[in-house]
């Protein structure tokens, strides 16, 4: 039987087992709405406040399963609006399929009412795009788009669909559901030069970042550790792969990072990087970063292989089979000196503890009072970075956050997002400056009834910047004091939710607990103080011997 | 690092857009061509873009591997400098008077170029080579007034009996 191409849209996202997806209706996708009503017991629509939203939230779903997620807009400003969701995806190499419609393929290059190439926008935020030509095609570029979003490194895809396209008919057969395809093994010569340099070494340092996550690599890393008796650290993108507690686990390492981590990773004369990019947050200066160590780096993106910094050992594979190889083949060792310098670098970082710093405080709370699977989301600034230090990961994929491109504003859609994925309640960290940009989601959050905590960390201020103006630019406040007079516990409470507020540890954990048991939304207006820096630091493009560890830095 | 100049061969299917792609990229990536040609090729499904361009050896590899990512690209090839074959072809216009018109022809039976048009004042010449001879020749043009020129950029194919397609 013949359907229309609006149909084939929805009947090729059921049967690729998508549950859910997110997006906002428009002109350009009126018919794919319609198809969305009609078969709403198969698959559900979310219906955000703003299309950034809905992208943001899709990405949340992905990150939070590992599954595609999808959104849905209309054209021009409903595609445009995606942008800097797709960007976020794309630079965190997350699975996301993006659908827009477009005005009808005669009316296209007219700028038409609506109109807008977004296969041109998207291109270099995409890892591909398509624009639907025929609806004879539709379907299984609708499946050849999952497929690229989902296969090797995992990233954006988005279709664009004219309006005349979704209205034409067309038959339609279900196909199966496209898996992720196997990627290529490791080289057994690679797996051999590996162990030679890591028999060569004496102080040798496993760093893992985002692709060991996608992976699942966690376990294997802690074995490999064992077996040749090195530290862990990761990149911001690495976090809840491991327990936070994982004996060998120094946390993450980069301008904010751990002291240990970044001084271990400094003084090691052996990097083996596992699903990791090297970025100039995690690096510094790179023509001195980490020079007199030997470089191995795994990834699945051949094109990642030396790309920031130069290797002794690339290996484009399949993470998890060069790890178990990598296993059997390494011969076990100890390197005692090492792992005592290791424990003395862990010593000195227990001694910077700041005392009765708040944000730490309120952190470590979250962490002791909430079920271990709960999502820990972000938004971008220095409470990301308080958040990404002090909190206890306890499982993996837990931990939502914007790396690559830093989006302010990622957090509200994206733990709405990763609610629905996990089925569980989601811990949202957001700052004053971050939660002004999409806190429209709110009403997404009250309309799903979906269960979340917001905790604001309230200074006043753009605290991250505001902390570069303070260390680099002669305290210069530049448009960076907020001075606003929202009240977010009134806020929260117009749209529907509930509203706390908490000054200190105390009045922190008893918001928090009371918070953490409503069923749906709920904010806490948490004020902390203008003044509160991250540490320790690395000055933009400096290097790890010299990291700003207090004020008098 | 030292640059050096290559030349890369790119089977990409013959689509819409999809040179825009390939382009974008080097856009996005920051590499800096020196010239890009593309064209049909023995089968109609693919065209073949040849680029040259001058970097290191890591430019070079970071340039492989991100063509071969783009979804549209088939094969990718580093034409190499012992066995590729290169040319490009060069219009050029250039102003002649009585004087200077005998001189022209000797360089141009020396190049082993052509005349394709010519009047009172000016000649349209073409000629095919690799960069190094059309480089050469151009200079040696200027002294006599160069109207105005284009070239075509590089193609290559490397020698021996198989197509890189199937290689």
């Amino acid at each position: 039987m013949k359907i229309s191409g609006a149909e084939i849209v929805v009947e090729t996202l059921i049967e690729q087992d998508i549950k859910t997806i997110f997006g906002y209706p428009g002109a350009t996708v009126i018919d794919i709405y319609d198809q969305l009503l009609k078969k709403n017991d198969r698959i559900e629509h979310v219906l955000t406040a703003h299309e950034q939203g809905a992208a943001h939230a899709a990405d949340g779903y992905a990150r939070a399963t590992g599954e595609v997620g999808v959104v849905l807009a209309t054209s021009g400003p409903g595609a445009t609006n995606l942008v800097t969701g797709i960007a976020t995806a794309h630079l965190d190499s997350v699975p996301l399929l993006a659908i827009t419609g477009n005005v009808a393929t005669d009316m296209i290059g007219s700028d038409a009412f609506q109109e807008i190439d977004i296969t041109g926008v998207t291109l270099p935020i995409t890892k591909h795009n398509f624009l639907v030509h025929d609806v004879e095609d539709l379907a299984d570029t609708i499946r050849e788009a999952i497929r690229i979003a989902k296969s090797g490194r995992p990233g954006p895809v988005l279709v664009d669909i004219p309006k005349d396209i979704q209205k034409q008919l067309c038959e339609f057969t279900p196909g199966p559901r496209i898996e992720k395809g196997s990627n290529p093994p490791a080289k057994d010569e690679d797996v051999k030069r590996a162990a030679e340099m890591i028999a060569e070494a004496g102080r040798p340092y496993i760093y893992f970042g985002g692709g060991a996550v996608r992976a699942d690599a966690g376990d294997l890393i802690t074995e490999l550790a064992d077996k040749i008796d090195a530290p862990i650290g990761c990149s911001m993108m690495g976090l809840s792969e491991l327990p936070t507690d994982q004996p060998r686990f120094l946390g993450m390492q980069g301008m904010h990072g751990h002291y240990a981590s970044s001084k271990a990773m400094a003084k090691s004369d052996l990097i083996i990087g596992v699903g990791v990019r090297f970025s100039d947050r995690a690096t510094g200066n790179i023509d001195r970063f980490s020079a007199g160590a030997r470089k191995i780096q795994i990834d699945i993106d051949q094109a990642e292989l030396g790309k920031n910094v130069e290797i002794d050992l690339g290996a484009a594979c399949d993470i998890c089979d060069f790890l178990r190889k990598l296993i059997d083949t390494v011969e076990e060792k100890k390197n005692p000196n090492w792992m005592i310098k290791i424990e003395k670098l862990k010593a000195q970082e227990a001694e910077q503890e700041l005392p009765d710093f708040l944000p730490e405080k309120a952190i470590k709370a979250v962490s002791n009072m909430i079920d271990t699977d709960t999502e820990i989301v972000t938004d971008v600034g220095q409470h990301q970075m308080w958040t990404a230090q002090y909190f206890e990961f306890k499982k993996k994929r837990t931990w939502i956050s914007s790396g690559g491109l830093g989006t302010m504003g990622f957090g509200m859609g994206a733990s709405i997002g990763a609610s629905y994925g996990s089925g569980k309640r989601s811990v949202l960290f957001t700052g004053d400056g971050s939660f002004g940009m999409n806190l429209t989601e709110l009403a997404t959050a009250v309309t799903y009834n979906v269960p979340l905590t917001i905790i604001v960390f309230n200074n006043g201020v753009l605290g991250m910047v505001r902390q570069f103006q303070t260390l680099f630019y002669d305290k210069a406040y530049s448009n960076t004091t907020l001075n606003r007079k929202t009240d977010f516990v009134k806020l929260a409470e117009s749209f529907g939710a509930k509203g706390f507020r908490a000054q200190n540890e105390e009045e922190f954990k008893k918001a928090f607990a009371e918070a953490y048991e409503c069923e749906g939304p709920a904010l806490i207006d948490l004020s902390i103080d203008k003044d509160s820096v991250v540490l320790p630091m690395m000055r933009p493009g400096g290097t790890f011997d010299k990291l700003i560890l207090g004020e008098e830095d | 690092m030292s640059k050096s100049n290559f030349v890369i061969a790119v089977y990409v299917e013959n689509k819409y857009g999809v040179l825009t792609r390939v382009t974008s990229m080097f856009t996005r990536r920051g590499f800096n061509i020196d010239s890009l040609t593309v064209g049909e090729t023995e089968n109609p499904d693919y065209s073949r873009i040849t680029i040259s361009l001058s970097g290191t050896n890591s430019d070079r590899m970071q340039l492989l591997s991100q063509l071969k990512k783009l979804y549209n690209v088939r094969k990718v090839e580093v034409i190499s400098a012992e066995s590729g074959i290169k040319r490009e072809l060069l219009l050029i216009k250039i102003r002649t008077t009585t004087e200077t018109r005998a001189e022209i022809r000797d360089v141009i039976d020396i190049f082993r170029a052509k005349i394709i048009d010519y009047s009172t004042e000016a000649m349209c010449i073409e000629i095919t080579g690799d960069t190094n001879k059309v480089d050469a020749f151009i200079d040696n043009m200027k002294p006599f007034g160069i109207i105005e020129m284009c070239r075509t950029g590089i193609v290559a194919l490397e020698r021996g009996p198989q197509s890189m397609l199937e290689k």
